[in-house]
C-alpha cells in the first residue's frame, strides 16, 4: 500500500468519525464543547478545516468555534505528539521539585516553551496547574498513565522506555 | 390608573417608563454616563466598567446592566465613582498605544473623549502595548487589534444586527483579542464590508480605509478630469462634521466645496437612482409577464449582495440583476464623459462619495473592472469627504450654494429617498402606480416608511395585489431569505438595506449612536424629496436622454443589459479546504462543496460515496479530492476540474474519466 493511500484512508476515516460525533450530539450548537472534545480525541488537536466543518454543520460562525477552541487550555490548535507528557507545576509539585524534571525532559527531547513538540511528532511536553494528585507530587502524566514521585532521572528513564518500546 | 413609578438620580425624581437600564434613565435625566460597551441597539454586555453609579443600600454597580426599580436612590458623581472611573481609564490607557497624533480616529475617538471627561492626567501603570499585526486586507476597513479595548461592540454588532459573526473574541485573559475566525485576513472571511463594526468601535481598532490621498492626487493632476457622484444620504449628514445638526440638505454646499478643491464635474448618484428605478421596475414587470423568479430582492446595497452571495447563493436569481446606482453611474460616466469632455476615459477619474464602506468593495468587484481599468477609481465615505475638505482648509457651512452639473446632476424626489430604508420601495411604487396601475398622482406611500426591522405593505395595481417587504439589518434580511428558501415567503418584492435605517445609517457617515440622528437624517431626505418639483423617477427627462444617447433608447435593451446590469457569484464563507488525499499537482481536482443547510439532510454521505467510487475505479492517484464547507441553502456543489457535476458518485467518476 502506497503512502498516498494510507493518508487517504486515515483522512477519510477521521472525517467519518467527525460526522458521527456531530450526529451523536444532534448537531446542536449548545453541544459545541463536547463535540470539540471528541473531535480532539480523533485528531489529537483541532485542525482549523475541521473546526470550520463543525461550524457549518452546527450553523454557527466559524469565529465562535475558534473563540471557544482558543479559550480553553484543554483544546490545542497545534498537532501534538503521540505521547503527551503533562507535568504538574501546581503548588505541591512545584515545591517538591517539578522544575528540575521539566528542565531534564526538555533537555532530553530538545524542546522549549515555544517548541513543545518534537519534530518526529512523538512527544509533546506541557505543564498543567494541578492534576489533583498532590499526594504523589511531583506528578507526570503521559497520555492516560500517571507517574508519581518523579525525579529528573526517573523522567528520563521513562522517555527512554517509551523510545525503546517504539523501536522494538 | 396605574401609579407612576419613579426613582431618584442625584436627588432628582425621575419617572421610569420603559428604559432597559439605569444608564438610559440617567441620560433621560440629562446626565451622560460615560461608557464604551453600551450601545442602545445591542445586547447589554457590562464589560467596560465605566458606567458605574452608586445605589443606596446596594453599593457601586454598572448602570448599563442594572434594571431600574421604583424607589432607588442613585448617585452618579460621588468622589468614589470619579476615582474609580479615572482608574479604569488609566488601566485601559496603560495597554493602549497612545499614538493619538498619528491615529485616524483621533478627535473622533471615544477613548480620547472619555479620558478627558473623567480627567485622566497621569497613567500610574506601566505602559505595555501588545505587538499585534494590522489587517488591511479589506478594501473597506482596517483592523488594528493593538488599539482594541475589548468592549465587544463590533462582535455584538456583527452577530446581532448583521447576523454574521465575522469577528469574535478569541484566547483568554490577558491574551484576549477580537479576531476573525482562525485569524484570517478580513478580506478572506464572510465579512460583507458593511463597516457597522467600525461605526460602533470606540477606538481606532476598526477604521475605514481612507482613499483621501489617492483622490486628492488625481484632483490635483491637471491632466485628469475628475467626475464626482454623490449618494443621497451624504448630503443630510456631512454638515454634522462641521457642527450642524443632522438632516440639513447640504447638496449645494458640497458642490461648491468640491469645485473649490478642484473637482471638474459634480454629479448626483440620485440620477442613476432614478435610472435604477426605470431599469429595475422594467425588470420586475418582465419577470411578471414571463414567469420569472419571485420574490425579487432589490440590489442597491453591496453589503446585502455579498451577504446573499455568501449565505444564500441559491437565491442569486431572486436578486434584481440591476447594478446599484453607484454601479450604474460608473458605467454612465465611462459612456458619457468622453463626449462631454473631449478626453479619453484613461484621463477621466471617476470618484464616488458614499455613506457606505461596502461601496469601496463594490467598486472593485470583477464585474466593474474591464481590462484592468476600474469604472470607478475612488470611493470616499462621508467621513472622508469631511476630512478631505478640512485638510484643504474648507469649512463646508461657509460655502455659497452652487448647483450640480447637468445633465447627470438631474434627479427626482424618488432618487433622493434611496438613502433611507423603504425609499427604494417607495420610489418603485411611484413608478409602478403610474406605469402598471395607471394612477397618476400616487406619490407618498407612507406605509413603507418607518423604523421596524421588517415592514410589510400591500399595494393593489391593475387588479392585482402585490405584497411588499422592506428590511434593514442583515439579520432581518437573513430571516426573510430563509423564508424564501423554505418556500414560506409571501412577498413579491423585498427591499434590503444592510445598515440600521438604511444608507443614512451607513458606516461611512459621521458616527452616531443609536437611531436618533439617523432618523433626523431620514427626515432630511423626506424633506428634500418634498421640495423636489419632480418626485417620480419616470419624470427625469435626463435619464431618458442618456438612455437615448448611450443605451439604445431605453431600459432592458441590449446595451442596458451590458452596462447597467451585473452578475453575482456564490462565495464561500472561508477559503479553508480539506485536502483528502495528497496526490500529484496535475491530478484532476474534485471539489465537494457541502452546504450547511443540506448537511442536516445527510449530504455528507456524498463524501463517502465519491471516495468509495474513486477507490473502486482505481482513480486515487489521478484525482485530488477536496472538501469545502459552507454554502447555506444551496444544493451540494460538486465540481470536477472546475466543471459542475451532478452530486452523485457515479457522475463524478464519469466526469473524472472524461477529463483523463
Amino acid at each position: 500500500m502506497s503512502e498516498t493511500t494510507g493518508h487517504e484512508v486515515s483522512a477519510f476515516d477521521k472525517i467519518e468519525k467527525v460526522k458521527e460525533i456531530l450526529d451523536k450530539n444532534g448537531r446542536q450548537s449548545s453541544r459545541l464543547i463536547p463535540i470539540l472534545q471528541e473531535v480532539q480525541e480523533v485528531y489529537r488537536y483541532l485542525p482549523k478545516e475541521i473546526m470550520n466543518y463543525v461550524a457549518q454543520a452546527l450553523g454557527i460562525p466559524a469565529g465562535r468555534v475558534y473563540g471557544v477552541a482558543t479559550f480553553y487550555a484543554h483544546f490545542s490548535l497545534e498537532p501534538k505528539g503521540r505521547y503527551l507528557i503533562r507535568l504538574c507545576d501546581g503548588t505541591a509539585c512545584h515545591v517538591r521539585g517539578s522544575e528540575p524534571i521539566l528542565n531534564a525532559l526538555r533537555e532530553k527531547l530538545g524542546l522549549t516553551v515555544e517548541k513543545p513538540t518534537t519534530d518526529d511528532m512523538m512527544f509533546t511536553i506541557e505543564t498543567v496547574s494541578c492534576l489533583g494528585a498532590c499526594g504523589l507530587a511531583p506528578v507526570v502524566v503521559v497520555n492516560e498513565d500517571v507517574h508519581g514521585q518523579m525525579t529528573p532521572d526517573k523522567a528520563i528513564k521513562m522517555v527512554d522506555d517509551i523510545l525503546q518500546a517504539e523501536n522494538s | 390608573m396605574t401609579e407612576k413609578k419613579t426613582l431618584f438620580i442625584d436627588g432628582k425624581e425621575v419617572e421610569i417608563e420603559n428604559e432597559r437600564n439605569i444608564l438610559e434613565l440617567c441620560r433621560k435625566a440629562g446626565i451622560d454616563i460615560p461608557t464604551f460597551c453600551y450601545q442602545p441597539e445591542l445586547s447589554i454586555y457590562g464589560a467596560c466598567r465605566l458606567c458605574l453609579v452608586e445605589i443606596e443600600g446596594r453599593g457601586i454597580l454598572s448602570s448599563c446592566s442594572t434594571p431600574p426599580e421604583a424607589g432607588l436612590k442613585i448617585k452618579t458623581n460621588t468622589d468614589e465613582i470619579r476615582k474609580l472611573r479615572r482608574m479604569t481609564m488609566e488601566l485601559l490607557l496603560a495597554s493602549h498605544p497612545q499614538d493619538c497624533l498619528k491615529c485616524g480616529k483621533s478627535t473622533h475617538c471615544k477613548l480620547q473623549e472619555i479620558a478627558r471627561k473623567v480627567g485622566v492626567k497621569e497613567i500610574r501603570y506601566k505602559h505595555s502595548v501588545k505587538d499585534l499585526p494590522v489587517d488591511d486586507s479589506s478594501y473597506s476597513l482596517i483592523r488594528d487589534p493593538a488599539k482594541c479595548i475589548l468592549c465587544g461592540n463590533c462582535v455584538r454588532m456583527c452577530a446581532e444586527v448583521q447576523g454574521i459573526g465575522a469577528v469574535n473574541f478569541a484566547n483568554r485573559g490577558s491574551n484576549s483579542v477580537v479576531i476573525t475566525a482562525f485569524g484570517k485576513d478580513m478580506a478572506k472571511t464572510e465579512c460583507v464590508n458593511c463597516g457597522q463594526c467600525a461605526a460602533v468601535c470606540p477606538t481606532g481598532a476598526l477604521q475605514i480605509k481612507s482613499e483621501i490621498d489617492e483622490t486628492m492626487k488625481d484632483i490635483n493632476n491637471p491632466e485628469k478630469i475628475t467626475v464626482v457622484q454623490m449618494a443621497p444620504a451624504v448630503r443630510v449628514a456631512i454638515a454634522e462634521e462641521f457642527g450642524l445638526p443632522p438632516g440639513i440638505d447640504s447638496t449645494k454646499k458640497i458642490v461648491a466645496a468640491l469645485k473649490k478643491i478642484g473637482v471638474d464635474y459634480v454629479y448626483d448618484t440620485n440620477f442613476t437612482a432614478d435610472m435604477t428605478i426605470v431599469e429595475e421596475a422594467t425588470e420586475f414587470v418582465h419577470r411578471l409577464q414571463n414567469g420569472g423568479t419571485f420574490p425579487m430582492f432589490t440590489s442597491c446595497c453591496p453589503a446585502w449582495i455579498k451577504y446573499a452571495e455568501t449565505y444564500y447563493p441559491s437565491l442569486l436569481n431572486n436578486i434584481s440583476s440591476c447594478r446599484s446606482p453607484q454601479g450604474m453611474f460608473g458605467a454612465v460616466v465611462r459612456k458619457a464623459m468622453p463626449g462631454l469632455t473631449g478626453k479619453d476615459n484613461k484621463d477621466i477619474v471617476s470618484i464616488s462619495i458614499m455613506p457606505c464602506t461596502a461601496k469601496k468593495f463594490e467598486a472593485r468587484r470583477d464585474q466593474f473592472i474591464h481590462d484592468g481599468k476600474a469604472e470607478i477609481d475612488h470611493v470616499l465615505t462621508t467621513q472622508e469627504l469631511a476630512e478631505m475638505l478640512k485638510s484643504a482648509g474648507i469649512n463646508l457651512v461657509e460655502m455659497d450654494d452652487v448647483d450640480l452639473d447637468m445633465p447627470l446632476g438631474m434627479y427626482t424626489g424618488a432618487g433622493v429617498i434611496f438613502g433611507v430604508t423603504g425609499g427604494v420601495m417607495e420610489a418603485v411604487l411611484r413608478f409602478a402606480a403610474e406605469k402598471i396601475g395607471g394612477i397618476k398622482n400616487a406619490i407618498e406611500f407612507k406605509n413603507v416608511r418607518g423604523e421596524e426591522g421588517i415592514r410589510e405593505a400591500e399595494v393593489e395595481l391593475n387588479g392585482r395585489t402585490f405584497k411588499l417587504a422592506v428590511v434593514h439589518g442583515l439579520a432581518n434580511a437573513g430571516k426573510v431569505a430563509q423564508e424564501v428558501v423554505d418556500g414560506t415567503c409571501k412577498y413579491d418584492l423585498i427591499e434590503v438595506m444592510a445598515c440600521p435605517m438604511g444608507c443614512v445609517g451607513g458606516a461611512g457617515q459621521p458616527v452616531s449612536e443609536g437611531l436618533v440622528k439617523k432618523k433626523l437624517r431620514a427626515q432630511g431626505l423626506y424633506n428634500a424629496d418634498e421640495h423636489c418639483a419632480l418626485r417620480k423617477s419616470q419624470e427625469n427627462t435626463a435619464v431618458y436622454e442618456v438612455y437615448e444617447k448611450y443605451f439604445e433608447g431605453g431600459p432592458a435593451t441590449h446595451a442596458a443589459h451590458e452596462n447597467l446590469h451585473t452578475t453575482y457569484v456564490a462565495r464561500p464563507k472561508t477559503d479553508l479546504e480539506l485536502d483528502m488525499n495528497r496526490t500529484a499537482k496535475d491530478a484532476v481536482r474534485v471539489e465537494l462543496n457541502l452546504s450547511g443547510e443540506n448537511m442536516r439532510k445527510g449530504v455528507e454521505n456524498l463524501m463517502g460515496d465519491v471516495f468509495a467510487k474513486i477507490r473502486e475505479n482505481g482513480l486515487q492517484q489521478q484525482t485530488k479530492v477536496v472538501v469545502t464547507f459552507g454554502h447555506t441553502g444551496d444544493d451540494p456543489m460538486v465540481t470536477v476540474a472546475g466543471k459542475t457535476v451532478e452530486p452523485e458518485a457515479d457522475k463524478v467518476v464519469e466526469a473524472i474519466k472524461a477529463v483523463k
